[in-house]
């Protein structure tokens, strides 16, 4: 009953946040021009403010914090542990170096785009390819991915030092996470799409994995298979996430963590709700993002970790008791 | 009727050998203590059993075929295992543990029906947990959380359950109660338990056959009224044992 509550809340929450995204910015828009714009009535700059700019950024957001949330979710159960989040697995370092080293290469904006992409599928190779064989299954796999990460953060630390000043505001820029880029709103949303069938075709086999390998081969799952899979459906969604909108933190560790302190526990409902709350979630930081100081944007991932932190560090206070022995 | 049977099965942890050329017949109807000191081997035993892991030498049947040919998910219909404990990672509702012991009954994207739900109330019943549906597991005492863990396999209804020290944390009157209501699924047809057990005296109270786990790697099976006794206790456990009687009774106590 709760758990039907907590979904049908955060199905509201996503359509009132696109709302909340596409009235609110540096122009601001009244609801009776809003309510014209979205019957197709409006013509000139609130039309243009809505249809082109803000809707597909707003999209964006949704489908990039949706992704995240999604591969947090996923993360954790797969490592057992409720503090993992899309990045300790080293994707969005393999990402962040291909990408920085595009723009030092003179790229085009889509040229960083494929970058990022083989960057962070490379990352995901080597972490699986280092930690598959040999002993130690889902630490072995932590640790690679966490010292892989820390290699990367000398990486981007380097190139951002050698690079020539003109080029590191741009650098620093997408290291903080940028959702101006809406191009590939709709691929995007493709490929959450996806995942999101992918991941919740694994749900109840989730349940059982949170329960520990052992328990879950003594249910009838493949535990190393199912690690397989879920450990490549997280990474493609980071890799996904990352490439549309650079490094945004705490949207994958605070969503699904919170949600499991609101008593959602069931991946079959847990997946969905994060997926819902981690879209509307970032749609609301990204608008804060660009209205705060408007005229001037914020990078997102500033906003999403000054909410983040304080409400963090606020559940881990006041919740940990309540995650039982972890 | 035999149901899980090994042929000359060696288990091995390292270069350590923990039980060598075991060729023995579980069948339906019985029920089986498996006593040993600790490091033994009796864990690795029943997840051998269980499928977990192979045997380094020799081979374990269910029914009379090959247990690695066994499609995972028609063997966990079969074969239940109790874990000896398991951490808890997330929060988790009792009912909704005990649903996880319903996984092999159910199609991909089944949801558990009205039938599902109901058996595994009727599991929480049987371990007298009837009104902690709802109650998160970092809520209950040990023993509370270990009967959950065992209505969950009983949820999971696999006729040969291997139960890996049932009786942890269970006080004095659950201790004995549990254990009498898991080796009553006997009765049922095909249906068989192996308990892994620290206390010879429930052992020896209900169970029929024993299968006790020898330092040198040896094994000793038969009538548990027949194998368990002071002389073959200090072989396996290494230490000097009082017996006493009452009537037909014999309990077991260690010097």
């Amino acid at each position: 009953m709760r758990r039907r509550v907590i979904l049908l809340t955060l199905l509201l929450l996503a359509p009132v946040s696109m709302l909340f995204a596409v009235a609110i910015g540096s122009v601001a828009i009244e609801p009776a021009t809003l309510w014209r714009v979205l019957q197709g009535t409006a013509t000139g700059v609130p039309h243009t403010l809505v249809v082109e700019l803000r809707l597909p950024r707003a999209i964006v957001a949704f489908v990039v914090g949706g992704m995240l949330a999604l591969a947090g979710s996923l993360l954790q159960v797969l490592l057992r542990n409720p503090l993992a989040d899309p990045y300790v697995i080293g994707v969005s370092g393999g990402a962040a170096v291909a990408a920085l080293l595009a723009v030092l290469a003179g790229a085009s904006a889509a040229g960083m785009s494929a970058a990022a992409f083989a960057g962070a599928l490379g990352s995901m190779l080597l972490v699986f390819t280092l930690s598959r064989s040999g002993p130690g299954g889902t630490h072995r796999l932590l640790l690679t991915g966490v010292v892989l990460a820390a290699g990367w953060g000398a990486c981007i630390s380097l190139l951002l030092v050698v690079a020539p000043a003109m080029q590191v505001q741009g650098m620093l820029f997408w290291l903080l996470g940028d959702l101006s880029n809406a191009r590939y709103a709709g691929v995007g949303f493709a490929v959450l799409v996806l995942g999101f069938v992918a991941a919740l075709a694994l749900a109840r086999a989730l349940n059982v994995l949170a329960r520990g390998e052992g328990p879950a081969a003594a249910l009838g799952e493949n535990p190393a298979r199912l690690r397989a899979i879920v450990y490549v459906l997280a990474s493609l969604l980071t890799a996904a996430a990352v490439t549309l909108a650079g490094s945004i933190g705490f949207v994958g560790l605070i969503v699904p963590h919170l949600l499991r302190l609101l008593g959602l526990a069931d991946h079959r409902y847990l997946l969905p709700a994060a997926t819902l709350l981690g879209g509307s979630l970032l749609v609301i930081a990204d608008t804060l993002a660009r209205s705060i100081v408007s005229p001037i944007q914020l990078p997102v991932g500033i906003v999403t970790a000054l909410l983040g932190v304080p409400v963090f560090l606020f559940l881990l206070a006041r919740g940990a008791h309540r995650m039982g022995g972890a | 009727m035999i149901r899980l049977e090994t042929r000359a099965v060696t288990l091995a942890i390292g270069n350590r050998v923990l039980c060598r050329d075991l060729s023995i017949q579980f069948r339906a109807g019985e029920n089986w203590a498996i006593l040993g000191a600790n490091g033994s081997g009796k864990t690795t035993l029943l997840h051998t059993l269980a499928g977990l892991r192979l045997p380094d030498t020799g081979s374990v049947l269910l029914d009379g075929m090959e247990l690695r040919a066994w499609p995972a998910r028609q063997r966990a219909l079969r074969i239940g295992l109790l874990f000896q404990d398991y951490p808890l990672a997330f929060p988790t509702t009792a009912l909704d543990l005990v649903l996880t012991g319903r996984h092999p009954h159910l199609g991909r994207w089944a949801f558990e029906g009205e039938d599902d739900i109901g058996r595994a109330r009727e599991a929480l019943a049987q371990v007298a947990l009837e009104s902690f549906d709802d109650r998160l597991l970092s809520t209950l005492s040990g023993g509370e959380r270990r009967r959950v863990e065992i209505a969950a396999l009983l949820a999971q209804d696999a006729p040969i359950g291997l139960w890996d020290e049932p009786t942890n944390h269970l006080d004095l009157r659950y201790r004995t109660q549990v254990l009498r209501q898991l080796c009553a699924r006997r009765s049922r047809p095909g249906h068989l338990n192996l308990f892994v057990l620290h206390d010879v005296n429930i052992a020896w109270q209900l169970c029929d056959r024993a299968l006790l786990l020898l330092p040198d790697g040896s094994t000793l099976a038969g009538p548990a009224s027949e194998i368990i006794t002071s002389h073959i206790l200090e072989q396996v456990y290494g230490c000097d044992f009082r017996e006493l009687t009452n009537g037909n009774e014999h309990y077991y106590v260690p010097r």
